[in-house]
């Protein structure tokens, strides 16, 4: 460059570079900022698994616990409860847990490792709300109800394997947490290998 | 002139040398003109900007003694109330204040609908708008978890919930919004972060961006005429009036009318009988309990009545969104060559009636428990909102529009 003549080649690769670099940076530092925003070490070890103790649930009884902040139920079914499971499959959107919303080992008739004991998130899967629990004789969806969850939010219907009828809003059937017996009143949700 | 006045005017000469003082005062209002013919509603521009003021203050004052924390927000909202002195006020002032705000704005844009303001040269003030409406939904919803009661608490929960039902990233989505596997107390403390700093920053850069944008093309006037194409020999416009001191004393009226009916309800009405303040959220937030009947604020529930319209999680979803979204359209979707409602024919004037009674309606379902028969009237509903956009090409292109005047009339 000489005479005060502009090199326009130049000035626009120094431009070009400059953009270039001046951009990957502003692109780097989007990585801290979403990151920062995902659930912290504290938030994640909350969510560590929990041992409930189930030898105090008597028959037809819900149990509320919490685990990631979330109500754990567990809910001891009634003999007469389990036998009638199966005749609601007709009305129901996925009476065979076909959709992954359980572990394989609670891919069952019962959705659950004992029949006796039903373990669920107790949150809706439409839009989160929690369900109330309606056992058998609470009449006010209808004579033909034979027990189960009833979300307030939306009207959302669930048996009580947690399968969610058809005609609802929620699409999918209650989610069933890891979990393993400890022993026969002992369990552990969240995970299903190892101890809390 | 007397000494005084001198010195002060000397000191206007040395600022106006360095900082374009005078320029400003004259040309944003001493010599800005506006239409001479504003009406009734051409207030709640101006109120929107009192209302902004107001939340922010009151905000300010409110933030001395909230703790964002989930042990602690809502012992610290009945603290504010019970023993902060002017405490309950502070807060009377600010929960009514966001209500009032969508009021005011909502007229805003039904005024917009009524004129054609949104219609050439204005549409990026339209759309500067529309993004303050957003931003506006964005604050009320991030400062509605703040005081952690059962309401707060499940409103936030269903809203999070809604980003699961993005397919492929929805699950992470969710759980990058929240910060935690459920809403809790980090959701709470992030929540707050936007609720004081992020989205009022936004909203103010947005209410600066409005305002130059109205001060580039000039406000528009009921009967939808340009005055600017009607000037005297010194360049300003015959239908025009300085807007101070001619404006400025109409809002000042305005605004004092405005907290007559502002105050009947702070000291009288502030939770407007669970309309304002929802009755449910007088409990504290539990994560292991929802409510019996949940429902949004009442600014939400036309959205949320269309959310629920829609048998199906996405597609309600998607519903909701392109309610909010068809407003940006407007000035494309408008093909009348008249903008004020005085000189349309009556093809825009029944869908604008209709259009308005499905808002209302919608509004009304949002709140209410569905039944059959009520998600039947929200379907309807949903279907007329929709065709009022979906359709407008059509109707206004055919429309009967009358001749519109060279000049502007009386009022």
């Amino acid at each position: 460059m000489h005479d005060g003549e502009i090199d326009k080649q130049r000035r626009r690769f120094l431009t070009t570079v400059a953009t270039v670099v001046g951009g990957a940076g502003v692109a780097a530092s989007t990585v801290p900022l979403i990151s920062y925003m995902l659930p912290s070490a504290t938030a994640r070890a909350l969510g560590a698994p929990i041992e409930i103790d189930i030898s105090d649930i008597k028959p037809g009884e819900l149990k509320i616990e919490k685990w990631q902040g979330k109500p754990i139920w567990i809910l001891r079914r009634t003999k007469q409860e389990l036998d009638d499971l199966p005749s609601l499959d007709s009305l129901l959107r996925d009476p065979d847990s076909s959709v992954q919303q359980q572990p394989p080992y609670a891919k069952n008739e019962y959705r659950s490792i004992k029949p006796e004991y039903l373990v669920l998130i107790g949150l809706c899967t439409h839009l989160g709300c929690s369900p109330k629990y309606l056992p058998d004789g609470q009449d006010i969806l209808g004579p033909d109800w034979k027990g189960g969850f009833f979300c307030p939010c939306h009207g959302s219907e669930f048996d009580l394997a947690g399968r969610v009828y058809k005609g609802v809003p929620a699409p999918t059937n209650m989610v069933v947490p890891p979990y393993k017996f400890l022993s026969d009143t002992r369990i552990l949700v969240g995970a299903d290998t190892g101890t809390a | 002139m007397s000494k005084v006045m001198k010195a002060l005017n000397r000191l206007l000469e040395w600022v106006d040398a360095r900082f374009p003082l005078t320029k400003l005062w004259n040309e944003h209002l001493a010599k800005y003109y506006a239409p001479k013919n504003f009406n009734f509603w051409y207030f709640f521009g101006s109120l929107a900007l009192f209302v902004l003021v107001i939340q922010i203050i009151t905000g300010i004052w409110l933030t001395m003694d909230y703790k964002p924390s989930a042990e602690h927000a809502f012992a610290t909202v009945e603290y504010i109330m019970r023993d902060v002195e002017w405490g309950w006020w502070m807060r009377y002032v600010h929960s009514t204040g966001s209500s009032a705000f969508f009021i005011v704005v909502y007229l805003h844009m039904f005024r917009a609908l009524l004129y054609g303001s949104y219609k050439q040269p204005r549409e990026l003030l339209w759309l500067t708008g529309m993004f303050i409406y957003l931003a506006l939904m964005a604050e009320a919803f991030f400062g509605y978890l703040l005081p952690w009661g059962q309401m707060s608490y499940w409103a936030a929960q269903v809203i999070t919930s809604l980003f699961g039902a993005i397919p492929a990233v929805g699950d992470d989505l969710e759980l990058w919004i929240r910060g935690d596997f459920v809403v809790s107390d980090v959701t709470l403390n992030r929540y707050f972060s936007f609720h004081v700093i992020a989205v009022p920053l936004v909203l103010l850069g947005l209410v600066f961006v409005h305002i130059i944008a109205l001060h580039e093309v000039g406000s528009n006037n009921p009967d939808g005429i340009e005055i600017k194409k009607n000037k005297d020999a010194n360049g300003i416009p015959l239908d025009g009036i300085p807007f101070h001191p001619y404006y400025t004393v109409k809002d000042i009226y305005g605004i004092t009318i405005f907290l007559i009916l502002f105050s009947i309800v702070v000291f009288y009405y502030p939770d407007m009988n669970g309309f304002f303040l929802e009755h449910a959220n007088f409990v504290p937030a539990d994560p292991l309990n929802t409510p019996e009947h949940i429902v949004p604020a009442w600014y939400f529930t036309p959205y949320y009545a269309i959310l629920r319209a829609i048998p199906d999680k996405l597609g309600g979803l998607i519903a909701m969104g392109f309610a909010v979204m068809f407003f940006f359209f407007l000035p494309w979707l408008d093909r009348s060559p008249v903008k004020s409602i005085r000189y349309r024919g009556w093809n825009y004037r029944i869908a604008l009636i209709v259009f308005v009674i499905s808002f209302l309606v919608l509004g009304y379902l949002g709140m209410q428990v569905t039944t059959p028969v009520k998600t039947i009237l929200a379907r309807v509903f949903t279907i007329i909102y929709f065709m009022f956009f979906l359709l407008m090409p059509l109707y206004t292109s055919t429309d009967n529009d009358k001749p519109v005047p060279d000049r502007v009339r009386y009022p």
